[in-house]
């Protein structure tokens, strides 16, 4: 299984090389069987890492300690699940994983384009290749993943325990994967565009949809993370701010600006070199989130412990921002647009505020995550930045978001009549105040809190009343009227969609991070305490042993205080062979407006007595639907129902119909 | 036009001298070496310990006194442990007879998983058995392996991190044998 998956892995990097060069040099000559090549050679290098990954799965499966990797992170104990997630649970065998992925994307591309192909395509076609190529150097030089051991154990270490501790790191890591990734397709089109130097705009509808999947990925991807945070490290939260945490977030930042700001261009003609600026700092911030993470430049729950790779990947950030930037200058005499605002109030300057503020978020965040980097390189000191600043800092910023969420969808394009915006934005803002005084009387003081809930309330009426009325307007054009309408207008339902998601989970945020509690009490076996309306009850420590672990349940029965059986809360702390400290794992009782939460943090007298932190933790769940439903607004948005359509500059009489729908919003 | 091409011509330099500025920022984070960790307890006199061997009698750190003792925090279940097995045996056929010594110490392990490594890999070094993990706890073990180097004196002058290298080790043994016992 090693040679295959060591000649499989050369084999690869020998038809990225080619695909690079045969796509490139076949555009440059004309000639189209070159390029055609190229393309097929896309399916190649996909069946071909497809090999790799499947030869170091079967490696986990059969117990083949010879093989490094697999000695390091599985171990004979380890259940078939398991084994099978420990591809991704270290560098090396992520590092499969990330090509294999990537070899997809570029095979979609192929598959996508083998027809009607843009101009730009053959050197979109050969910059992706240049970055599998990469990514394929790294796995046969400076990691090796199907390196062997001289003398093979008789057993392997197993996987960290943290990561064989949930199902959630079976979903977690690929769907974060997809979305990284992905961001190579956008960039990838965007330099080819200018490579090719068109003037058109042709590209950016291409980049448009390509990123929308992306971000559909990654929003999940992200969302699943918070998640498996959540569920498993038993500290009550979702986001620490971590370093990894936080570069996956830039570049959904960035991309949700563009996706805002691309609307600009298709409709104005503007901002073409901003937007472009975006695709190739976001496939900057993905590289530089690697660079971070599997470098070995900060320690954090997520950070790869390998040095070798760490150079190679600065090397690669550097070529990406100086190739991307640099041509990007290169062609502003050819990016220079036209147009202008022409009012304050309109789509176009809200667009342009929304983007300077998740501009100004993703800077804030960058530069928290970097501080503690640049403050060692300076004084030598080590400092770490916590999450007040970065609540403190972002939390104005997310919030004035929301207010243009809330109210930039009611605006027309151009400039608009005062009078008739106010009209549609009032039923909205009385709702928003309504519940900001609602909730300051219900004891709310923190002004972030209440103007959260406030804003929140402004973006779901706003543009749930937006669907409203659109299904209001398709019911009177008779049989099959409301589903013409919303097919017709799919982008800006889609949008209204993702707008609903957000108010949701910007509320579960707000009421999350503003109104919980938490307590710790150590219960003797039989004692009770009362929190949050609730009697918990410890009723002692139950053991369980398990093949690859011992687990150590503290069962703890729960009672409303006005009577009334409420279940059991059983966390848990898990000791696996190779980890020095026990593994807690939480136990939930989830509820539509908050959870009850228990982690054990310690046992004492051979488990007579416990130490528990119990956790009232309102509006998780909204989070996690919210987050849901804004991927679902994304997938909608980015199905390839029409095609045609939009892939093509509309004709003129579409295009008034169009810009008379939005300009009667 | 000229004017664009000149202002062009800024904005490239500017380019490259904004991700030159931000590589060499971040290559600093790189030249760490991470194996090398600053431990208050360079310097300080080795915590000592008495600890039972896996096949003998009972080994104390302070009878060593005189000597170099390399203490190789292990365990079975440790692949990196496996890698630097080479590097130690080495060390140990080198220097055994000019005042050497090297320590295994068996870390959160069953004994019979312990002795079966012992025997296979060949260790003719001795092996204890920290078995409550009090020794690990004294030295602030991050994990294992992770080996530290006392000198003639029982202090500590060097902590590694992850598998020894044995050009290093060697290098290190040697200029505390040049010294001399102080």
């Amino acid at each position: 299984m090693g040679q295959l998956g060591t000649y499989a892995l050369l084999l690869g990097l020998a038809l990225a090389g080619y695909g690079a060069v045969a796509a490139a040099f076949g555009a440059r000559t004309a000639r189209p069987a070159l390029v055609d090549s190229a393309r097929r050679s896309a399916f190649g290098l996909f069946a071909t890492v497809a090999v790799v990954n499947g030869a170091m799965l079967v490696a986990l499966l059969r117990n083949d300690f010879a093989l490094r990797y697999v000695a390091e992170n599985s171990s004979r104990q380890t259940p078939a699940f398991f084994r099978v997630l420990s591809l991704w649970a270290a560098d090396d065998g992520s590092l499969l994983l990330w090509n294999l992925i990537l070899a997809g994307y570029i095979a979609a591309v192929a598959l996508r384009f083998r027809r009607d192909r843009p101009g730009t395509f053959p050197y979109a076609l050969s910059v992706l290749f240049v970055v599998q190529a990469f990514y394929l150097i790294l796995v046969n030089g400076p990691a090796r993943p199907f390196a062997t051991l001289p003398n093979p154990p008789a057993d392997g270490t197993g996987p960290a325990p943290l990561l064989q501790n949930h199902p959630l790191m079976a979903v977690h890591p690929p769907f974060l994967y997809l979305g990284f990734i992905g961001f190579t397709v956008p960039f990838a089109f965007g330099i080819a565009a200018l490579l090719a130097g068109h003037g058109t705009d042709a590209w950016v509808s291409i980049i448009r949809r390509w990123t929308l999947v992306v971000w559909c990925f990654l929003t999940i991807g992200l969302l699943l993370g918070a998640l498996w945070s959540y569920s498993v490290l038993g500290w009550g939260g979702y986001w620490a701010w971590d370093p990894v945490e936080n570069v996956a977030l830039l570049p959904w930042l960035l991309s949700t600006a563009f996706l805002h700001s691309v609307m600009l261009q298709e409709r104005r003609g503007m901002a073409r070199l901003w937007n472009i600026g975006l695709v190739i700092g976001a496939f900057s911030l993905t590289t530089f989130g690697t660079f971070l993470t599997r470098g070995s430049v900060l320690s954090s729950v997520h950070a790869f412990t390998q040095t070798a790779v760490g150079p190679a990947y600065l090397a690669f950030l550097a070529v990406v921002m100086l190739v991307g930037f640099g041509l990007l200058v290169w062609r502003l005499p050819a990016l220079r647009g036209p147009a202008r605002l022409d009012s304050a109030i309109s789509r176009e300057a809200m667009f342009v505020g929304n983007n300077m503020l998740l501009l100004a978020a993703t800077a804030i965040i960058l530069v928290g995550t970097v501080f503690p980097l640049v403050v060692e390189a300076v004084s030598g000191e080590q400092i770490t930045v916590g999450g007040p600043y970065f609540k403190g800092a972002v939390t104005p910023v997310f919030l004035l978001l929301l207010l243009l969420a809330g109210t930039a969808p009611l605006l027309p394009w151009r400039a608009a009549n005062r009078a008739r915006a106010l009209g549609r934005l009032r039923v909205p803002v009385v709702a928003a105040a309504l519940v900001m005084v609602a909730t300051a009387l219900a004891g709310v003081r923190q002004v972030t809190a209440v103007a959260g809930f406030g804003l929140a309330t402004l973006v779901l009426v706003a543009n749930g009343q937006e669907i409203v009325h659109g299904l209001a307007v398709g019911r009177r054009g008779g049989r099959g009227g409301v589903v013409r309408t919303l097919l017709r207008g799919r982008r800006r339902y889609a949008g209204f969609v993702v707008h609903i998601g957000l108010a949701m989970v910007a509320a579960g945020i707000t009421a999350s991070s503003s109104l919980g509690r938490q307590v710790d009490v150590t219960l003797k076996t039989g004692q009770s305490t009362v929190f949050a309306g609730h009697i918990l009850r410890y009723e002692g420590l139950r053991t369980d042993e398990q093949p690859q672990r011992i687990v150590l349940s503290a069962r703890v029965k729960v009672d409303n205080v006005g009577g009334g059986d409420a279940g059991m809360l059983d966390p848990r702390m898990n000791l696996y062979p190779a980890a020095s400290t026990p593994i807690g794992s939480p136990s939930i009782r989830r509820g539509a407006i908050w959870d009850l939460y228990a982690s054990l943090t310690s046992l004492q007298e051979d488990g007579d007595s416990a130490t528990f932190r119990f956790y009232r933790n309102p509006g998780v769940n909204w989070l996690w639907f919210g987050g849901f439903v804004m991927a679902l607004g994304g997938v909608a948005a980015a199905w390839p129902v029409r095609r045609r359509r939009d892939d093509q500059p509309p004709p003129a009489a579409a295009r008034t119909r169009a810009a008379v729908e939005v300009g009667a919003v | 036009m000229r004017n664009i091409l000149r202002r062009r011509t800024v904005l490239l330099g500017s380019v490259v001298a904004v991700v030159t500025a931000i590589v060499v920022l971040l290559s600093t984070g790189l030249g760490r070496d991470p194996s090398s960790t600053a431990s208050p307890l360079i310097g300080r006199a080795a915590p000592d310990f008495t600890l039972p061997r896996l096949d003998g009698p009972a080994l104390t750190l302070s009878t060593l006194r005189g000597q170099v003792v390399v203490i190789n925090f292990w365990a079975s279940w440790c692949t990196e442990c496996h890698t630097e097995q080479a590097a130690l045996a080495q060390t140990w056929k080198k220097f055994r007879d000019s005042g050497v010594v090297v320590v295994g110490v068996n870390f959160q392990d069953t004994t019979r998983d312990a002795r079966d490594y012992v025997r296979t890999a060949g260790v003719s070094y001795p092996v204890v058995e920290d078995t409550n993990s009090r020794t690990a706890l004294a030295y602030g073990l991050r994990g294992v392996p992770e080996t530290f180097i006392v000198d003639q004196a029982g202090r500590i002058v060097d902590r590694i991190i992850g598998p020894v290298d044995a050009t290093r080790l060697s290098d290190t043994i040697s200029s505390l044998l040049a010294a001399g016992p102080r």
